[in-house]
């Protein structure tokens, strides 16, 4: 608390109240009109942020119901979103699991033990982490395609495929709970492998139980990421069935025939978890994020 | 620094408890099938040619064998699954596409050259000139087809015996496809061959019809009056070359370029990958239609990423530094409020700007409208779609820069804003003498991340503008908004061509620039392992 003060605090005081008031509803009327666009009636629907024509209509045909309109007219859902969330949510969970595994181990080894080509293969992560998937992506889809060829489980068009894929991304992940463990005292370890444990076993059942909170953050990192994954999906993925969300909702907003209110109510209903979920756990996340210095 | 026992190297005993000896044993198995199935794989490329994607599983299976079986590894093996991942995954991508950037790859080079020739072999053609007339002949409720006075061996210039099919009867009222064997016929059946006009009724059937002659070739209908003989195209010759039986010609097989070609120097499609040496490359930089729009192309994606930074840094650092004041109140919502970009998925926030920014019926459109009377083209005309890029990309961008801002504001000193306001200085003295050279040093390795993701934010431009407006005058796909990812992407995935050798010779120039950035971005850093 500042001691001395300059004059004129209050004006001040206004001023950067309104700033930030104005900068707030810049940011928060995109979403807010997104939401009052699902409620109104018909595609092109116009008006004030509170509908007047209120119409459930393209939340209906988000959850895959068909809607009978007032003229008697029935409109079939024009995409499978649950569908969509549901392949999201399934490569998303797996993928992550399968991240925090492969990382907390790595970065057991890089925390605690000694071997050759330790700081090489730790800067040399970071280097390559920097590279875009975008511009590899003949070379990934070359790769899944003959591998399907022989494994058809990993081919094109497989979920199989875009999980596997999201294994080379775990140099941010190993970093940040390398730092975690960093943070913890060896002399635990040490105890216990003075009592007989195994390198494994104190790991597993020392430093493992310690290391949930960090290992839930990169979980809920890994699983934004993966939901957020856009160019391997784009390419990895053919069949309108087996798209993740994030391929799959600019179909509404086809250069043709935009459907906007149905994209609206998509976009809320697959939106809204992900928001919130990034919300609850920002503190962790932004943490996690700022830590590497790349954003996901 | 504390290390553990195993990377020490101290021999293990083997354990006086059951379970862990069989868990040790089922790990040797799970490695001993992992290496089983990854050398199949191995010998399954190497089989297929594919002698690339055979190394990389050799080197992974071997690799994964010898940390697996050597004590002295130990500590590897925990790092192992990662790095493998790493090496798959984006080493071995960007590898082979340096590679493929001196091929000539593409979507009319992609076969082998042996699949390329099996393919040519395959192909057929329709003798015109040989062509049977045929007629139709009622027998009871069915018909048979007649055929005479064509060649089935056109090619050995012998004047054909005058030979004569005639089919089984055929069902008329029927239209399926179907293949009929022919029997040979001196003369044709009895009766009057049916009318013209019947021939016609019946043509969906005849179309369909695949004709088998006792000798060999098919026939099938060419014209209303005639069916052809199809024969194969192409004969291989024993110096490698294809003789074309339709036009007469001569191919050779030209290993410079990838394809065979003709005397008078015509490309055969489809062709082979072939090294092409630094074509790519030299066409990037010579071609004019190329050229240009590339240039441009660099140009946009520098400015774009520079101007990203800028506005998103300056937003979030007003903002920061608004909400460190400690004379404000309600922070922590306004706080709350001004990260959701953040926290809303970005391909959800770029589709609700494209709908936004919607010429005809977008919001923006309307209250500029009722505004100032103006529906600027924002997806037509290319100054205004770069603003709108800029526009949303520090919407998406600040919440980032307005965290980072807030992290190293608040590890700086108090005492040092209170001598300056003991000395009488002003917020924006605090500002230039005091938050900005504090802050600065640790935020540029940070900028220089951001600036190198948006040098590469192929997802906003994809999910926004997808590169339009175009280009006039570019050979390839090529728009005013197109960054170099989303150029390379739409030159190897969505234009007709496919060409993957050029879209992997942009990709090798900016992997050298990225990687440009990230060295000196690590030795800003000053990462400590």
């Amino acid at each position: 608390m500042a001691m001395v003060q300059p004059r004129s605090i209050r004006a001040r005081r206004l001023g950067a109240h309104l700033l930030l008031i104005g900068l707030v509803s810049l940011v928060v009327f995109p979403l807010l009109l997104v939401i009052s666009i699902s409620f109104r009636e018909g595609n092109f629907a116009t008006g004030s942020l509170i509908p007047e024509r209120f119409s459930l209509e393209h939340w209906a045909l988000a959850f895959g119901i068909p809607w009978e309109r007032a003229d008697g007219s029935v409109i079939q859902p024009p995409f499978p979103v649950l569908l969509w969330l549901w392949n999201s949510v399934k490569v998303a969970v797996v993928s992550s699991l399968l991240i925090v595994l492969l990382s907390t181990t790595s970065a057991y080894a890089f925390a605690r033990m000694r071997f050759k080509g330790k700081a090489p293969i730790l800067k040399g992560m970071l280097i390559f982490q920097m590279f875009p998937a975008v511009l590899s992506l003949v070379a990934l889809y070359a790769l899944f395609d003959r591998l399907g060829q022989l494994v058809p489980a990993l081919g094109i068009n497989t979920h199989g495929s875009l999980i596997v894929a999201s294994l080379g991304a775990v140099a941010l992940h190993i970093w940040t709970i390398k730092g975690y463990f960093e943070s913890i005292d060896g002399s635990l370890e040490e105890a216990a492998m003075v009592d007989g444990a195994s390198t494994w076993q104190a790991f597993r059942y020392i430093l493992l139980p310690l290391s949930v909170p960090i290992l839930m953050v990169v979980f809920i990192l890994a699983f934004v990421m993966s939901i957020m994954e856009y160019p391997m999906a784009s390419v990895l993925l053919v069949d309108e069935h087996k798209l993740t969300l994030a391929v799959g909702a600019q179909q509404y907003l086809a250069d043709h025939n935009q459907r906007w209110g149905n994209f609206a109510a998509a976009a809320v209903l697959s939106g809204l978890p992900i928001t919130l979920m990034f919300l609850l756990c920002q503190r962790w996340i932004v943490g996690g994020l700022t830590a590497g210095g790349v954003k996901g | 620094m504390y290390t553990t026992n195993a990377s020490r190297g101290l021999p293990r005993h083997r354990s006086r408890h059951p379970t862990e000896r069989y868990g040790r044993w089922a790990g040797r198995a799970l490695v001993a099938t992992l290496v089983v199935s990854l050398l199949w794989l191995v010998l399954a490329f190497h089989l297929n040619g594919q002698w690339m994607f055979a190394l990389l599983f050799l080197v992974l299976g071997s690799s994964l064998a010898v940390v697996f079986t050597k004590r002295s590894l130990m500590s590897h093996r925990y790092i192992f699954p990662a790095v493998a991942g790493l090496g798959v995954f984006v080493i071995f991508p960007l590898l082979y596409t340096i590679g493929i950037s001196f091929s000539n790859y593409s979507s009319s080079n992609l076969l082998s050259e042996e699949r390329v020739r099996d393919q040519l072999l395959s192909r057929t053609f329709q003798a015109e000139g040989a062509a049977f007339d045929f007629a139709l002949y009622r027998d009871g409720e069915r018909a048979r087809l007649y055929l005479h006075g064509g060649d089935l061996t056109p090619e050995d210039d012998l004047p054909e015996a005058s030979q004569g099919f005639v089919t089984p009867p055929l069902n008329l009222d029927n239209p399926e496809p179907r293949r009929v064997g022919l029997q040979a016929a001196d003369r044709p059946p009895s009766g009057e061959p049916l009318p013209m006009r019947e021939v016609i009724a019946a043509r969906s059937l005849l179309q369909g019809l695949t004709l088998l002659t006792p000798e060999g070739p098919e026939l099938r209908m060419a014209g209303l009056r005639h069916y052809a003989p199809i024969l194969d195209r192409y004969e291989a010759r024993d110096d490698g070359s294809l003789y074309d039986r339709r036009d007469d010609r001569v191919l050779t097989p030209d290993p410079a370029i990838g394809f065979f070609v003709t005397d008078d120097g015509e490309r055969i499609t489809p062709g082979w990958p072939v090294a092409v040496g630094l074509d790519n490359y030299t066409q990037i930089f010579t071609d004019p239609d190329i050229r240009g729009p590339f240039l441009q192309i660099f140009v946009w994606t520098f400015v774009f990423a520079g101007l990203t930074v800028v506005f998103t840094l300056a937003v979030g650092f007003v903002l920061a530094s608004l909400l460190q004041w400690d004379q404000l109140r309600g922070k922590a919502i306004y706080r709350t409020l001004l990260i959701l970009p953040y926290a809303v998925p970005a391909f959800i926030s770029i589709l609700i700007f494209k709908g936004m920014f919607n010429q005809h019926f977008g919001e923006v459109n309307m209250i500029l409208e009722t505004l100032f009377g103006i529906r600027p083209e924002w997806f037509t005309d290319p100054w205004l779609a770069r603003s709108m890029l800029l526009i949303v990309n520090t919407w998406l961008g600040y919440p980032y820069m307005l965290l980072l801002c807030m992290g190293l504001i608040q590890s700086i000193p108090r005492d040092l804003f209170e001598a300056s306001a003991v000395d009488g200085g002003g917020p924006l003295t605090n500002l230039w003498r005091i938050t900005l050279p504090l802050i600065l040093k640790p935020l540029t390795p940070l900028l220089i991340a951001a600036f190198a993701f948006n040098f590469n934010n192929f997802v906003l431009i994809a999910l926004l503008t997808g590169g339009n407006p175009d280009i006039l005058g570019a050979s390839t796909p090529a728009g005013t908004t197109d960054l170099l990812v989303s150029y390379t992407y739409r030159i190897a995935f969505q234009d007709a061509g496919q060409n993957f050798g050029l879209a992997a010779a942009i990709a090798t120039l900016i992997f050298l620039l990225v990687a440009g950035l990230s060295w000196l971005n690590l030795r800003l850093s000053k990462v400590k392992v």
